[in-house]
């Protein structure tokens, strides 16, 4: 671990308040290239980055805690705000980061590979779809005959109430799968919890009849937000207005909430599944992962945990489901694709299943790459069609270059890489859990067939 | 044994049995099976919902559809069979889901479907002879077979051979990156080359004509009885890769090298079989059935995109849980009972239910029987209880 004899060659060689100024210079130099180029990819980079500069250094827990904070809190919001397309792609990573830590304690901690996890995801958004918008009122009427005026069923701020009620549903739907299913070996799992995935999507396209639950595929909108305080706005516009640089809207702060929401999730679920980690049932998890009839063999109520893992997971997805249908407004099928799942899948493994930092890492690596380079790539290529210039040697010119090929929708190629290349050279992930690192010290030896 | 032994004639004639019986047997129970259905759904609300609609009783209209429902069942059950062989042969030999298996099922179709384009477009399928027209269609599944069965060798030594021994999740997941991977390759190739994804099959020869069997009458109803001819040759097809597939496995001696390495992988090296070029022969053979069943898949639906395998692959893999994976047989029967349950469904379930649930749930009807047979029956219709491997 190169970054780890890293900080403690620091930690050794300048004790004290070394690695704690390098985080603070790292951060300032982030915050400043954002707030000169405020379009630079690169400088959006570097100020992402200071987190994970914040992980590996080891300095105080406190200043580490507080420095966080402010990043999180009052840095990123005020960058975010300015430049509404790094609260996007910062919404997006915590959005990512949360499913995948979710399906980490499904993957990573009871080791059950579910490749149909954004059926639950799907399963909250669909919830607060239906609740918080005016379909209730629209059942009668075929996808695109309904009238406009139809009023809402519910007030937007039930959205708080959903956010609760989301893990009940969401956790209920999580044991229902689980229990026929659950007793299956793990490569079956796989495939049942795929087929649930598509089972999940074609039901969401195909409710339209004969009840219009889900308007088919055209999808549920307008979906309400909680309401928003003129105060809210007002008073961030005061506290900030002068670091922004323009009238703070409705829809700016709105953003800001949903990403303090994803926030507040990623937390619970770093410090549920630490509890969690430690307690009788991690450990339970852990040894089931390990070798299943061990564990039986050692009293451990097999299907229980299990299910426990699988609701557990399916919770959180449920969560981030609802808050995804209020900050779209809309939602369709369509996002609920396997190949979402698949690269909530490539997230963990990335960044090393069991793992919290590895996979908040893995997400937001996965995130970056899917958002900025591929679609960096993309209008590169877009402009390099525009110009007359001809690759040497071949004599291909630029602009016969197929219009189809747009690097942006190549994500099952990058997914497909990940996959691939960490099975092969990394199958512990880029930052390995602690627990299999000790593993891996004392034993070297490859896991027996 | 030499290695030109004389044809052992029992094990051509056993699989053809089999798959005939396979056959008419889910035929007859599936058509009682709706037939009665029908009858019973005649005497409820549905029945004068169909009669407002077709003129004609439920039940009269189950049985005009029948012989084409049977006849579509069945070919789309030997395209899965050819499919869900791949699958299960990889798994007999190596307990894991080759889950890149459907994309060289579309490695297959497109390779074929292109030299058939190509050919057309070049004016040589519009003068040829009907005879030539079925050199050209053979060559492309000739080549499709070629390919994908490359393809399948390589992917195998590239992304599997090196997670061999490891967790059982990590070669699935890699091969679930194969997968995603080779189908945006697929994709890329062809943007690159012809900038569009979806392709058809160009038309040619007569194998859109349909053959009249007889007509006879129900009723009021006059019904035609007919086939055309791509199901003819999907089916023929089918049917000449299972019985030489089932004669390669249980009387060659390479067949017998595969059953030993399934059975037991050390011993078998012991036995002296190199266990590596083992494997990679299950997985060409695999590829090639794969990338012939694509072709056969192109010639039958006509149009293909780069995720054309995802459902058929699904579908197939399906199948072998059915029939029983690490089985043959099972996966013939488990093909042939799949292709027609879903055919029956797609065709009735819309009727039955007054429209409000119709073929859109055919792809879903695959993953709830999978779902039931993993839970019921996880041995599938033909396999014996196996524990797991330690």
């Amino acid at each position: 671990m190169p970054d780890r004899c890293r900080a403690t060659w620091f930690r050794t060689l300048t004790p004290g308040i070394v690695p704690s100024l390098l985080i603070l210079a790292h951060i300032g130099l982030g915050s400043a290239l954002v707030y000169v180029a405020p379009r630079s990819n690169l400088a959006f980079l570097v100020l992402i980055s200071s987190l994970f500069s914040l992980y590996i250094f080891k300095a105080d827990r406190r200043f580490k805690l507080i420095t966080g904070a402010v990043l999180a809190l009052l840095i990123i919001p005020v960058i975010g705000v300015r430049n509404i397309f790094y609260l996007e792609v910062i919404f997006q990573i915590s959005v990512f980061a949360a499913l995948a830590l979710g399906l980490n304690i499904v993957v990573g901690f009871a080791g059950l590979l579910d490749l149909g996890y954004v059926a639950f995801y799907a399963v909250g958004a669909y919830l607060w779809a239906f609740f918080g918008s005016q379909q209730y009122f629209a059942l009668a009427f075929a996808p695109g005959t309904q009238p406009s005026n139809l009023p809402f069923l519910l007030p937007g701020d039930a959205f708080y109430l959903f956010l609760a009620l989301a893990i009940i549903v969401a956790a209920l739907t999580g044991i229902l799968l689980g229990l026929p299913v659950l007793r299956l070996r793990g490569d079956y799992l796989a495939i049942v919890t795929l087929g649930f995935g598509e089972v999940i999507r074609v039901l969401a396209n195909n409710l339209d009849k004969p009840l219009n639950l889900t308007n088919g595929p055209q999808g549920i909108t307008p979906i309400q937000r909680p309401t928003m305080p003129d105060w809210a706005v007002d008073g961030f516009h005061t506290l900030f207005g002068p670091w922004i640089g323009h009238k703070v809207s409705p829809a700016d702060m709105y953003n800001l909430l949903f990403y303090l929401l994803a926030l507040l999730v990623i937390l619970v679920i770093v410090l549920v599944t630490r509890r969690l980690d430690d307690s009788k049932i991690g450990r339970a998890w852990t040894a089931v992962r390990e070798d299943e009839t061990a564990a039986i063999a050692m009293g451990i109520p097999l299907v229980r945990m299990k299910l426990a893992a699988f609701a557990v997971g399916a919770s959180f997805a449920g969560i981030m489901g609802v808050l995804l249908a209020a900050s779209r407004t809309f939602i369709s099928p369509e996002s609920f694709s396997f190949m979402q799942s698949i690269g909530v899948l490539a997230m963990v493994i990335l960044g090393g299943s069991g793992s919290i930092p590895g996979v908040i890492l893995g997400a937001a690596v996965v995130t970056i790459l899917n958002l900025q380079v591929l679609q960096g790539f993309s209008l590169y290529l877009s402009e390099l069609r525009q110009s007359s210039v001809v690759i040497p040697l071949i004599n291909f010119a630029w602009k016969d270059l197929s219009t189809q090929l747009d690097p942006a929708k190549y994500q099952r190629l990058l997914f497909g890489l990940i996959l691939i290349l960490m099975m092969i050279f990394r199958p512990s992930g880029l930052i390995p859990a602690k627990r299999r690192r000790r593993q891996l010290a004392d034993d070297d030896r490859p896991a027996a067939e | 044994m030499p290695p030109f032994a004389a044809v052992d004639v029992r094990e051509l004639i056993r699989p053809l049995g089999q798959l005939l019986l396979f056959s008419l047997g889910s035929a007859v129970v599936l058509s009682a099976l709706v037939l009665v259905l029908a009858l019973i759904l005649d005497q409820t609300a549905v029945g004068p919902h169909v009669q407002a609609r077709y003129n004609v009783s439920l039940a009269t209209y189950t049985l005009a559809n029948l012989p084409q429902v049977v006849i579509d069942g069945l070919t789309i059950g030997f395209v899965y069979a050819a499919i869900a062989l791949g699958y299960t042969m990889v798994y007999g030999v190596l307990e894991f889901i080759n889950f890149a298996h459907s994309e060289i099922f579309a490695v297959g179709a497109f390779v074929g479907v292109e030299i058939l384009i190509g050919l057309d477009r070049s004016g040589i399928l519009r003068s040829a002879s009907l005879g030539m027209a079925y050199a050209y269609l053979t060559l492309a599944i000739v080549m499709g077979m070629a390919a994908a069965g490359a393809l399948a060798v390589t992917v195998e030594r590239v992304a599997y051979r090196p997670l061999r021994g490891a967790p059982r999740l990590v070669p699935l997941i890699s091969a679930i990156g194969v997968s995603f991977l080779l189908q945006d390759l697929i994709r890329l190739v062809e943007g690159l080359t012809t900038g569009q994804f979806n392709r058809i099959m160009p038309t040619f020869g007569n194998f859109d004509r349909r053959l009249f069997l007889g007509r006879f009458a129900l009723g009021d109803a006059n019904i035609a009885l007919g086939i055309s001819v791509k199901s003819i040759i999907v089916i023929t097809a089918a049917v000449l890769m299972l019985v030489g597939l089932n004669y390669l496995v249980n009387a060659t001696r390479i067949g017998k090298a595969i059953r030993a390495v399934a059975q037991d992988r050390a011993t078998a090296s012991l036995m002296g079989i190199n266990v590596n070029r083992i494997i990679s022969l299950t997985f060409l053979v695999g590829g090639l059935l794969g990338g012939a069943a694509g072709v056969l898949y192109a010639l039958k639906f006509s149009r293909i995109d780069p995720f054309v395998g995802f459902f058929p692959g699904l579908k197939a893999f399906t199948a072998a849980v059915l029939g029983g994976i690490g089985n043959l047989t099972g996966a013939l029967l488990g093909g042939i009972v799949l292709g027609m349950l879903e055919t029956f469904a797609g065709s009735y379930l819309g009727v039955f239910t007054m429209g409000a649930a119709g073929s859109e749930y055919k792809d879903i009807f695959a993953f709830s029987i999978l779902i039931l047979v993993l839970v019921f029956r996880p041995q599938g219709l033909m396999g014996q209880q196996v524990g797991q491997k330690a």
